[in-house]
């Protein structure tokens, strides 16, 4: 029978492995926009599965909002890379200090 | 039964597989496909759990519109990817440290986690209410006791829309563009004026 614990561990594994994409490819900011979204794809997961087990409605459609802010953020998040490529005409972004942060 | 077992080991396995190719795939175009594979997994396990309609919702919208946007912007943008690649080995025993530390945290955490008294935390999966399908169910709550958050929901949307427009709208130099006002407010004393040129002379225009 599988039980809740196993849809957590799933998502604790594809959360973590989000965590490894953003250290293992620092420099390609497509790759780390992928890693978020599984870090969010995960989250997704312990919602969906955690509104399945408690006989409630509520984690699904707290997950359709969070669905929501990951478009969002993924098209903003294109936008600027787009833009950013433009002036640099390079996506590298560990050594993006043109706000001179 | 044991068809739902099986199909959720399958599920898990070919998402955590893509998502490893995700993050570690030499071409980007690789990895928004390896996305794609993710996402479609996830759709299997929700549909496992029940919630058909998030399930659907994923591979339409992430499919269908998110991982499509990746692919466009991977493809436009032309970069040398080889050398992005640089320094991973540097950072893979801290990320491989970091990310062992969550993974154990996170483990420990959801086996030793017991529901509170309150919880009610039930070992059977949840069903629509009586006569309600899934997205019915969802609907049922998001329309009434949602309303607000909904709306906010769109808002969101509606900004990053504007958003993602402004930050990418440029305008071109020495492009010619249609200009309406200047074409209405054109008139005959502007536009037309007669010329005598004398003979064996042309017209200054």
């Amino acid at each position: 029978m599988i039980g809740l614990e196993h849809y957590l561990a799933v998502s604790a594994a594809l959360f973590v492995l989000g965590v490894l994409g953003i250290f293992l490819n620092r420099k390609n900011i497509i790759i780390i926009l992928m890693s978020i979204e599984l870090i969010l794809l995960a989250v997704n997961i312990n919602f969906v599965a955690f509104s399945a087990f408690l006989h409630q409605v509520h984690g699904q459609i707290f997950a359709m909002f969070v669905l929501t802010v990951a478009a969002g953020e993924a098209a903003i998040g294109l936008a600027i890379l787009v833009i950013y490529f433009r002036n640099r005409g390079t996506i590298a972004v560990d050594d993006a200090d043109m706000l001179k942060g | 039964m044991t068809t739902a077992i099986f199909a959720f080991y399958l599920f898990a396995t070919v998402l955590l597989v893509a998502a490893v190719m995700v993050i570690s795939a030499r071409n980007p175009v690789h990895s928004v496909l390896w996305l794609i594979v993710c996402f479609f997994n996830a759709a299997g396990l929700f549909l496992l759990l029940g919630a058909e309609f998030l399930a659907m919702l994923l591979v339409i919208v992430y499919v269908g519109a998110v991982a499509v946007l990746f692919l466009f912007v991977v493809m436009m943008l032309d970069i040398d990817f080889a050398t992005l690649r640089s320094g991973t080995a540097r950072y893979l025993p801290l990320g491989l440290a970091v990310a062992g530390v969550i993974l154990a945290e996170l483990l420990l955490a959801t086996s030793g986690w017991v529901g509170g008294d309150g919880a009610g935390l039930a070992t059977t999966l949840a069903s629509a209410p009586e006569g309600m399908s899934n997205t019915q169910w969802i609907g049922s709550q998001l329309y009434t006791r949602y309303l607000f958050v909904f709306q906010a929901a769109g808002l969101v949307l509606l900004v990053s829309m504007i958003g993602a427009i402004v930050l990418t709208h440029r305008q071109r130099i020495g492009t010619k563009r249609q200009d309406i006002s200047a074409q209405v407010a054109r008139t005959p004393a502007s536009a037309v004026h007669t010329a005598k040129p004398a003979l064996g002379q042309g017209v200054e225009l």
